[in-house]
């Protein structure tokens, strides 16, 4: 019992405390809730993005600028396999659906985790422990990634429909919740609670926490945290790549730009969080998607500014983020 | 006397001097030596952008600090001179001045609170930081099309004696190369080479000021600089502020020049990548990377082009290599060249010719 004492519960009261607080401001009890499940949506695939590139910086410092590369090139081999898939995806069958879009997520898993594989060996692994050249490189790589992209997809726009069943929207009450939007609840809360579990409760998760709190010694009892750390950028640019197609199919469009636009996002949560902390990480990341959902109905124009203005609050009260990775 | 102008930073180098003096000369004597329209616009840019990456120098390359919020300063400077000669009845040059000190002001406050805000922690805070402040600054001039013109920008019109219609003379003068209308653009051509060539002076003197040498002391090792009782968090929010506002003033130069101002032309995030290739090509801590390497990135931007579809049309047939080498793709050519440069070349052009003078010397 004694964790769930020390457990410092004030951040985690923070997603409801702004729930509650935004329900007097938008007015209708049924428009709250769509807002609140949209917010929450995207604040679940904003973590499942996050969640690889703060373990990365956590483990092993390095802050990997070209992350947005793995989200779009996930959405983008996300279109080209549900285009091949046919009938699966329009037919009005649920199962059918999610047989599409199944294997559309594991190639784009795959895909992005093999990209990540050479992105490490080929960018990252010359300048350990060099922030500004990481910097530097990281976004380099995302320049020609972007580049690439282009010229395998082409410049513009391509539009990525949602499967048959699962637009539309169900009622709750009076409120209509767009169905895709529970799906992604869905699939974010399976990877959060597979990496809850695969941290506390497997040996490698044991080494990734240690890794995390003093690589050094981690290391001198003899495990290989390169290896390690490799394993866990796969994985985390692996995880980029599936929330890439959640987004993209989000936003039902890709453009080879949106890693970009989407790395913004996860910047602001992973300083919210606490650089390194999964947990953090998510907060953050519940925290922007609802904060943009309420601003983007209450008052458009300055939607992405809320997000900068939550996180200077956030940072006022905590320098650090919410959860402070010790030792860094 | 010239040791002096240039703070006794001189080239050290004779390629280098060289290279400078030609540059300087081209630069000084463009609309003689390359009557045209399109030339004179990429001397130009040339121009603006040396202010620009000399000012990004001193915090990339002399504070270590990375900052992807320089566009916004850019934008900032090139906003206020947009919208005060847009607002103005008649555009003179008090609604000039009032345009560039309110965008200095603005660029002053906002570089001041991000820099006391966030330069206290790691230099990757900062960038994260800075490249959100940045995003939501582009959305926010995009968005509010009252005061920004939105999309579209704001096309207005410069105090008459920088108007192409303005006449010094009325024929054109007869030179060896060729004529030369001596028109407004001419004026504000020779007005764009002073305040850079003034800008860049000034900061080479901060440079190589004691000021300067704390800045370099911060970035080789910050925890030594603040262990000697130098206070890193002021010298680098100082370095910031500087910073935004030479590059402010670069962004009132490249308003006045074009008499236009719109998001895609001062606040995009391509400016910003160029920016970082400029100064890494050129050479990081040097300001003499600045001019080399906004000439030949300037240059390359506006022939590399033609170059690539030659290539890719004399590709064509080949799979692959064609859209590999269409002219739209060649930002992909130079992030390899960026990639490259920062793994081999990490202290660019002017570095390496130093390099080499000094093993020559020895």
């Amino acid at each position: 019992m004694t964790l769930l004492k020390d457990m410092d519960w004030k951040p985690l009261a923070l997603v409801p405390v702004l729930a509650l607080a935004a329900l007097p401001a938008v007015g209708s009890p049924s428009t709250w809730l769509t807002l609140t499940v949209a917010g929450l949506a995207m604040g679940m695939i904003v973590f499942i993005i996050a969640s690889g590139l703060t373990l990365v910086f956590g483990l092993m410092d390095v802050l990997n600028f070209g992350h947005g590369v793995f989200i779009a090139l996930g959405a983008f081999v996300a279109t080209t396999v549900l285009a091949s898939m046919g009938t699966y995806t329009t037919a009005d069958s649920l199962w059918m659906n999610l047989l599409a879009l199944l294997p559309a997520m594991l190639v784009a898993m795959l895909v992005a985790g093999a990209l990540g594989l050479a992105f490490e060996r080929l960018i990252i692994r010359p300048v350990y422990g060099m922030h500004l050249k990481q910097i530097l490189i990281t976004m380099g790589g995302m320049i020609i990634g972007e580049e690439l992209i282009k010229v395998f997809w082409g410049p513009e726009q391509i539009p990525l429909p949602l499967p048959e069943a699962l637009r539309g929207s169900v009622l709750l009450g009076d409120a209509a919740v767009a169905k895709y939007r529970l799906l992604a609840v869905g699939v974010g809360l399976v990877v959060f609670a597979a990496m809850v579990w695969t941290l506390n409760r497997t040996k490698v998760g044991l080494l990734i926490r240690a890794g995390v709190q003093d690589r050094e010694m981690v290391e001198s009892l003899g495990y290989r945290i390169r290896r390690l750390f490799v394993g866990v950028f796969v994985a985390g640019s692996a995880l980029a790549g599936l929330g890439g197609v959640m987004w993209g199919l989000y936003q039902e469009s890709v453009i080879p730009q949106m890693g970009h636009q989407v790395n913004v996002l996860i910047f602001i949560v992973i300083i919210i969080g606490g650089l390194g902390s999964t947990l953090g990480a998510l907060i953050g990341a519940l925290l922007v998607g609802l904060m943009a959902n309420y601003t983007g109905f209450l008052v458009p124009k300055v939607a992405l500014f809320s997000n900068i203005a939550l996180m200077v609050a956030i940072l006022l009260w905590r320098p650090q983020g919410v959860y402070p990775v010790t030792s860094r | 006397m010239l040791a002096r102008l240039l703070s006794k930073d001189l080239p050290r180098s004779p390629w280098l001097a060289a290279l400078l003096v030609i540059l300087f000369l081209g630069l000084a004597f463009a609309p003689f030596l390359f009557p045209g329209v399109k030339a004179l616009n990429v001397a130009a840019k040339v121009l603006i952008f040396i202010a620009l990456v000399a000012s990004f120098d001193l915090l990339l390359g002399y504070t270590g600090i990375v900052s992807f919020a320089h566009t916004m300063f850019f934008g900032i400077g090139a906003y206020g001179v947009a919208i005060s000669l847009n607002a103005a009845e008649t555009p003179g040059w008090g609604a000039l001045v009032v345009g560039v000190i309110a965008a200095l002001l603005i660029s002053l406050v906002l570089s001041l609170v991000i820099g006391l805000f966030s330069l206290r922690v790691k230099a990757i805070f900062f960038a994260m930081i800075t490249l959100a402040v940045a995003t939501a600054f582009l959305t926010l001039a995009s968005q509010l099309s009252d005061i920004t013109g939105g999309e579209d920008g704001l096309t207005f019109r410069v105090p008459e004696w920088l108007s192409p219609g303005f006449r010094l003379r009325e024929e054109p003068l007869q030179t060896p190369l060729g004529e030369v209308v001596l028109n407004g653009r001419f004026l504000t051509y020779y007005l764009l080479f002073t305040v850079v060539c003034a800008i860049f002076l000034v900061l080479l003197r901060i440079v190589n000021s004691p000021f300067g040498r704390v800045l370099q002391a911060i970035r080789e090792n910050d925890f030594r600089a603040e262990a000697l009782g130098y206070r890193t968090v002021v010298y680098r929010t100082l370095s910031n502020v500087l910073s935004a506002g030479f590059a402010t003033l670069a962004g009132c130069l490249l308003a006045l020049w074009l008499r236009y101002n719109g998001p895609d032309t001062s606040l995009s995030f391509e400016i910003m990548l160029d920016i970082l290739l400029i100064v890494v090509i050129g050479g990081m801590g040097t300001m003499y990377g600045a001019v080399i390497g906004s000439v030949l990135f300037v240059l390359a931007q506006s022939y590399l082009q033609d170059l690539l579809r030659m290539a890719g049309e004399a590709s064509a047939g080949i799979p692959l290599l064609p859209a590999l080498l269409t002219p739209d793709r060649w930002l992909l050519w130079l992030g390899l060249l960026f990639v490259l440069s920062v793994y081999h070349f990490p202290t660019g052009i002017v570095g390496r010719l130093r390099e080499r003078a000094w093993r020559r010397f020895r």
